[in-house]
């Protein structure tokens, strides 16, 4: 892959992706032209940018999701690069294609890698071609009999599911042999009911997983590294809280057997760029299973950075101008313990809400250990038509135990007035024995939180 | 009859169908009862029913579908 200069970037986001962006821009002595909308026409990216163009009203539809819109903008800009961040257009394929025949290197995969790790069976057959384990499931079954006998060969507990599901219905968890023909007969009358087709499968049911998750990148010239991982247990709807590098108490073994299985899979797909292979695994047995590959930078690429030292933006924007990594396996070692608390305008105390509007008073914490990326202020309004992550609070220390007591003074330190937020919940998270003993999986947060619903609390906005 | 006024409870984007490819809720000029659905709002990816209060006609909307309302907006008329 030849190399070819990268001087002006556009940034196709908003928030505090587009802040990290431009801040990378910046220190890479790279011109950056942000975009926004009319709802973020006074935001912290613009205020930050070297330029910053206006690209259509509030929805995402018409501004943050408008391909033509940006590549023409982007053009008229003679901007070299397109770094899209996370969410809107970041996994577009079509975009990514659009960039590329406008002659501007998009800062992300090909489209073509896109499509395929999308795709979640196209994904799930790279991954079995690379020899990544993948949750053990069967095709399409005959009758319960041949649902005996997969169930036997991948061992209890099973989930039945309906070939034609979604949305969680059709689905029934098997603990027992025994249970195996009333269930299997409940759940094809419930998916033909439901779908119209009582088709089903069977697959093994991965009891308190944990979400583990490998950091990688690949340049052009033939060279892929692995990060180290992330566990992102913390999980409310499947909406990450907490996430945390490395992830406590795995066996060194696994954490290499899981980044060795995570670039096998990229060589395997040809990646180019940064990227995330997410796994379940057992906490029993460290068996792990591929989930899926999400081709962009992730919110949590933080406490990758602050464990390596690495700048992962950075190292994008060089693989994007067909540069070789800047850095080698060979460098790649954590240092200590970084934790990532979400803190979204959302309220705990009303089934997380939304809560957006003016944030009248925004006291951030600082001291050592301390990263704190936000695309707000004080002043300013958090807008309700984009996602709710007001500022991403990241401590670092030497070990995990300092890391959390880090966290809790950063947590007392935060002040945010105007909306409602998540700090609440880190508070108690931070002190909960689970959290503490780095045990938590993808249910346990679930269970703390219904263990402190208060019985009776509605949930309503305030009367006007 | 007296006119009653339903307002938006939380800013975001109001919406008169529940998805592009569907009918509207209700069209100007229908009766309602106490908890028919008139529309939903979306609210930072999350999306909300908007209800009546109270029986009536539904006379008019204040703002246009896929429109961005702020809390407390007016967005329909009934009598």
């Amino acid at each position: 892959m030849s190399e070819r200069p990268i001087r002006r970037v556009l940034v196709a986001n908003r928030g505090e992706i587009a802040v990290r962006v431009i801040r990378a821009c910046r220190d890479l002595g790279l011109h950056s032209i942000a975009v926004y909308s009319d709802a973020d026409a006074d935001a912290v990216h613009v205020r930050l940018a070297d330029e910053a163009v206006r690209i259509g009203p509030a929805p995402a539809r018409s501004s943050y999701l408008d391909i033509g819109r940006i590549v023409a903008t982007a053009v008229e800009h003679r901007c070299d690069a397109v770094h899209p961040g996370y969410g809107f257009l970041a996994e577009n394929a079509a975009f990514a294609d659009a960039c590329a025949r406008a002659g501007i290197a998009f800062v992300g995969p090909r489209g073509e890698t896109i499509e395929r790790v999308g795709d979640k069976v196209s994904a799930r057959a790279a991954a079995e071609q690379a020899e990544v384990p993948v949750v053990p499931g069967s095709a399409l079954l005959e009758d319960a009999d041949e649902a005996l006998r997969y169930a036997d060969k991948i061992g209890y507990p099973v989930l039945l599911k309906a070939s034609a599901g979604g949305g969680g219905r059709g689905i029934r968890r098997v603990d027992r042999p025994d249970e195996l023909g009333t269930a299997f007969a409940a759940a094809t009358r419930e998916a033909d009911a439901a779908f119209g087709n009582g088709g089903l499968f069977v697959e093994k049911c991965i009891v308190d997983a944990r979400h583990v998750e490998v950091q990688i990148l690949a340049d052009g010239h033939g060279n892929a590294i692995q990060l180290g991982e992330r566990d992102c247990s913390l999980q409310r709807r499947r909406q990450k809280l907490v996430e945390e590098s490395p992830a406590p108490g795995l066996p060194d073994q696994l954490r290499k057997d899981l980044g060795a299985a995570a670039l096998r899979l990229a060589m395997e797909v040809g990646y180019l760029g940064a990227g995330t292979v997410e796994f379940l695994v057992d906490p029993r047995t460290f068996d792990f299973y591929f989930i899926e590959v999400n081709a962009r930078i992730q919110v949590e690429h933080g406490v990758t950075e602050l464990v390596t030292g690495v700048d992962l933006i950075a190292e994008q924007l060089r693989i994007a101008a067909g540069c070789a990594l800047s850095v080698g396996q060979d460098d790649i070692a954590a240092r200590g313990v970084a934790i990532e608390f979400r803190i979204n305008a959302e309220d705990p105390d009303r089934n997380f809400f939304p809560s957006p509007g003016k944030i009248s008073q925004l006291r951030l914490p600082g001291g050592p250990g301390i990263r704190v990326d936000t695309g707000f202020e004080a002043g300013k309004a958090v807008p309700p038509f984009y996602d709710s992550l007001l500022a991403k609070l990241m401590v670092w220390a030497p070990d995990r135990d300092r890391a959390i007591a880090r966290a809790r003074r950063a947590l007392a330190e935060l002040t945010v007035e105007g909306v409602a937020t998540t700090a609440p919940l880190h508070r108690r998270i931070v002190d909960w024995d689970e959290f503490q003993a780095g045990t938590c999986h993808t249910g346990s947060l679930e269970t703390l939180l219904d263990q402190a619903a208060r019985p009776g609390s509605p949930v309503t906005w305030p009367r006007l | 009859m007296t006119e009653h006024i339903v307002h938006a409870p939380f800013p975001g984007t109001f919406y008169r169908r529940p998805d592009p490819d569907s009918d509207v809720f209700v069209t100007e000029s229908q009766h309602v009862e106490a908890g028919t659905v008139i529309g939903l709002i979306e609210v930072m990816k999350m999306f909300q029913e908007i209800t009546a209060e109270q029986p009536g006609t539904l006379v008019q909307f204040l703002v246009e579908n896929d429109a961005p309302v702020d809390a407390g907006q007016p967005i329909a008329r009934l009598t």
